[in-house]
């Protein structure tokens, strides 16, 4: 004990030495080994909880909550002292608190449901009527005349250095208990979450369901609130679901992801507050939570910033490769032909297109088409075409050029025929579907089009081409 | 204890913070984004840590600023996780504030040693010790200062001097502007709060707009919870708009009675917190921010509960009535179709027998055939229900509306003939005279319905 409350009250900002943090790192201290246990299985089972909070768009309902427990706690504080016992009794407060927490919790429900107001209004309601009648009751608590009620306010910014080792049991013992229930209702847990009017219409009890999972919430909340505070216990409940949001589509996946990040968040965080004096134990574990969810959100692997941003620049560039192919291939076909006959192949392959045609074709700058056909030329489909400022599809590239020609009239056609659109008005409806034609539906448009136009050749353009 | 002049500022200082939350906070109700007051409150905690070790005093305007760009960031972080990451907003909301405030928490923690300064006190201003902060006094006639409750001297014609608080003038100031920028931009923040598509058609900046409100939204929160606590400001951006907007439908009136709740929380706030402690047989008052939340969360009750429209009760009330007028429409249509097939003498329909035959709540039941017996439109022979000759026309009217709806939708809809019973009992409760015309002239005035019953 008293080596870890040396490393706690410390007011020195030297670094730890090498034994120090051997120390932290192999939890040599009892005191360290217990809370960074606590908290690490706080974190495991808040992302287990919070990640079905997340999904059910409900992430800020533990904010709500672990503000509604404060008049919870001082009227057990009052309602126990007036029965002669002590007012901190441990036990009684939770329970104070839990069922204040319930009864916000309900008070939210009820709200959404039977009046207008949306859930966001129904939370801040709750949240702030309540915490002020904690206030109001902590106010009274303060001028009784029994015994000090000092000690109260931990509840509101956590007391996690000085966790004790029951408060670790009592995490376990809940974090064990909620990953039982939630492995047991697994199924009927994610089908509320995503679809609970589909969990009514098959007849599962989805008021009781909803109620057990809120209850879970509270539970986990009221037990580590009085460990680690209300902050952190919000944050543990939002944060590692989020971030583990980033990385799977998959929901076994991101329970698991959640509740490792939660746990990683709380060693981590735990372990930091005890190497270095006065940081408190609670804001780290939070700001290693935060760091965790700003890696996640920017390098996740599903939903990631870079990801997304990686695969936007793939469709935009390959987009921007076809619409190049089609007006070199449109410019060259007009240019032997006026636009009267079917092209025939290689025919665009011998015609050299100037460059100033193709500025002309689409709302390209200069630079980004002189980009686009470097690209283009570097995946060898147009070459350079001896005079300058010209340039040719290459075999390869007529190839492409022809199947994208081909997929943009047929779709044209098929607008034509199916969805009644003017000639005039096709190509820009054309342009937005062309590009995510697979095989596939190209064949289901050519049978739908009653084969007329089956082959490699594209059908001739339904309505004139060049500059509109 | 008596009321003095103290307990007069602590009111009108909760009440000028409480309504310019309360302005505000109708434009974050309507934008499902009530939860940012909360947020921004918790969250600029860094800020005030980062002016307070820059500045090195409590107070300042430099804390102001700091808090208050603190507070648009984490309106501008908030968004950015929304729209970059794809998160809920509520979850990313969540995560900026948690973030923020540990930040702001070790900030404060580290420089502790070196400065007197812990997180109660940089959270938490007191409004109960507001008053006493004064920033200047007028004099007053002596009369206007009885009024207020400021104790007098010995000489009573003299003018004497009113200490005005720090907090009120700067609270006034913030409701001031508040209602300046509202005033100034109503029909862009209207448009932009209902449909910020439409408001970008229009040309209005609704981005902007937003940004505009969330910066309001921080200096309010800010200034406020420096004189006068957090908590009083969450609950007022919040609780006066919600029950606002539970008894109105339109915005200039949900602003005016937000306003007003306001005021009013503030007010029974306050009594309630010097009062309510003794009424449970405490001694001394409580927190008076507390109160005025709960005064706000009580009113906010009441409307929930009574509003004329959107109340619990009132579509209780409805509802009921609704149910009575279909129960006493069904007893009717019962006695009819029964006299029609010549069976009422036979089975002597008791109202034990109509009960079980229109079934639904037994109550309804038995308090509609009770209705039907005041109004005259069935009485008793023995034991059996009959019609009157009213009641049988009231009745005729409604099985005519049943059979020409049963003809109307086997024609249009093609629906089976063994199916129409059911759609054409819900539509006969809602059919009006002109309707059942219509409904004749569209079926081509038919004698029979689909299963050969004739059309009264």
């Amino acid at each position: 004990m008293t080596e870890t409350n040396r490393s706690i009250t410390d007011t020195s900002f030297e670094l730890p030495s090498l034994e120090q943090l051997l120390r932290v790192l192999t939890l040599a201290d009892y005191n360290t080994r217990v809370v960074v246990i606590g908290v690490m299985l706080l974190g495991l089972a808040s992302g287990l909880i919070g990640s079905f909070l997340l999904l059910r768009k409900r992430a800020l309902l533990g904010d709500a909550l672990s503000h509604a427990t404060l008049p919870g706690i001082g009227l057990a504080f009052i309602v126990m002292s007036a029965l002669g016992g002590s007012g901190k009794s441990l036990p009684g407060l939770l329970a104070g608190a839990a069922l204040f927490g319930a009864l916000g919790v309900a008070c939210i429900l009820l709200i959404t449901r039977y009046t207008r107001l949306k859930q966001d209004a129904a939370l801040g309601v709750v949240l702030s009527v309540f915490f002020g009648l904690g206030v109001a009751v902590l106010g009274v608590v303060q001028k009784l005349p029994v015994g000090s009620a000092a000690g109260l306010e931990s509840f509101i910014y956590g007391k996690t250095a000085s966790m004790v080792f029951q408060d670790a049991v009592a995490i376990g013992g809940a974090a064990l208990l909620l990953t039982l229930v939630c492995l047991l209702l697994f199924k009927e847990f994610t089908v509320l979450c995503f679809d609970d009017a589909y969990a009514a219409a098959q007849g599962w009890p989805t008021v009781w369901l909803d109620t057990l999972m809120m209850g879970l919430v509270v539970a986990v909340t009221v037990i580590g609130l009085q460990a680690v505070g209300l902050i952190l216990m919000i944050a543990m409940l939002i944060i590692p679901p989020a971030a583990a949001r980033f990385w799977t589509r998959r929901l076994p996946r991101m329970i698991a992801v959640a509740a490792a990040l939660g746990a990683v968040s709380g060693l981590l965080g735990a372990g930091l507050s005890a190497l270095v004096p006065r940081l408190p134990a609670g804001a780290v574990v939070v700001l290693v939570a935060g760091a965790a969810f700003l890696v996640s959100m920017i390098c996740g692997a599903e939903r990631g910033v870079i990801v997304r941003w990686l695969s936007q620049w793939r469709l935009s560039r390959r987009v921007l490769r076809q619409h190049l192919l089609r007006a070199i291939f449109e410019c060259a076909y007009e240019r032997q032909h006026g636009g009267r006959r079917a092209p025939t192949p290689g025919a665009s392959r011998r015609q050299a297109v100037p460059f100033a045609d193709l500025l002309g074709e689409r709302s390209w700058s200069p630079l980004r088409l002189r980009a686009a056909i470097r690209s283009a030329a570097r995946d060898g489909l147009v070459q350079a075409a001896g005079a300058p400022r010209r340039l040719r599809l290459t075999a390869a590239g007529e190839r492409e050029a022809q199947r994208v020609v081909r997929n943009h009239r047929l779709w044209e056609l098929y607008l034509i025929q199916h969805a009644d659109i003017a000639p005039s008005h096709v190509d820009r409806d054309a342009d937005d579907v062309e590009h995510v034609l697979g095989p596939t539906l190209t064949a289901q448009l050519e049978a739908l089009l009653a084969a007329q136009h089956a082959g490699p050749a594209a059908p001739p353009s339904p309505h004139a081409l060049g500059r509109t | 204890m008596g009321w003095t002049d103290i307990d007069l500022w602590i009111v009108i200082i909760g009440a000028l913070c409480a309504m310019s939350a309360a302005l505000l906070g109708n434009f974050l109700v309507l934008r499902r984004m009530s939860m940012m007051g909360d947020a921004i409150s918790h969250a600029v905690l860094p800020g005030l840590a980062i002016a307070f070790l820059v500045t090195g005093s409590r107070g300042s305007v430099a804390m102001l600023i700091g808090a208050a760009i603190v507070g648009v960031l984490t309106a501008l972080l908030t968004h950015w996780i929304h729209s970059a990451g794809k998160v809920d907003e509520g979850a990313s909301m969540g995560v900026v504030f948690t973030v923020l405030f540990a930040i702001g928490l070790v900030l404060i923690v580290r420089a502790a040693d070196a400065v007197d300064l812990d997180p109660g006190c940089v959270l938490y201003g007191a409004i109960e010790y507001a008053p006493l902060d004064t920033a200047f006094s007028i004099d007053a006639p002596a009369p206007v200062a009885r009024a207020l409750g400021v104790p007098l001297g010995a000489d009573i014609a003299a003018r004497v001097p009113i200490y005005i608080p720090r907090a009120a003038l700067i609270n006034g100031a913030v409701l001031l502007l508040n209602a300046l920028i509202v005033l100034l931009l109503y029909k862009e923040l209207r448009i932009s709060s209902f449909d910020p598509a439409l408001a970008t058609t229009l040309g209005i900046n609704a981005t902007f707009m937003h940004y505009l409100l969330m910066s309001l939204v921080a200096i309010t929160t800010v200034v406020a919870f420096e004189s006068v606590g957090s908590i009083l400001v969450i609950a007022m951006l919040i609780v006066p708009a919600a029950a606002a907007h539970l008894l109105t439908d339109r915005l200039g009136a949900m602003i005016l009675i937000s306003l007003l709740l306001a005021g009013a929380s503030a007010v029974l706030g306050h009594v309630l917190a010097l009062h309510a402690p003794g009424w449970f047989g405490f001694r001394g008052d409580t927190s008076t921010a507390g109160m005025m939340a709960v005064a706000a969360g009580a009113l906010f009750t009441l409307a929930v509960l009574f509003a004329p429209r959107h109340g619990v009760l009132s579509r209780m009330v409805y509802q009921s009535a609704l149910a009575l007028r279909i129960a006493k429409e069904d007893v009717l249509g019962l006695l009819y179709r029964l006299e029609e097939a010549k069976a009422a003498e036979m089975l002597s329909p008791t109202p034990w027998f109509a009960r079980q035959a229109i079934g639904g709540r037994p109550l309804v039941a038995a308090l509609s055939i009770r209705s039907l017996r005041r109004q005259r439109l069935v009485s008793r022979r023995g034991e059996a229900l009959i019609l009157t000759t009213a009641g049988r026309e009231a009745a005729r009217r409604l099985v005519r509306s049943h059979r020409l709806w049963e003809r109307y939708l086997e024609r249009h809809f093609h629906i089976p003939s063994d199916h129409l019973h059911g759609s054409a009992e819900r539509l006969e409760h809602v059919t009006s005279d002109q309707m059942r015309q219509s409904l004749r002239d569209e079926t081509g005035a038919p004698s029979h319905d689909p299963h050969g019953k004739p059309i009264p």
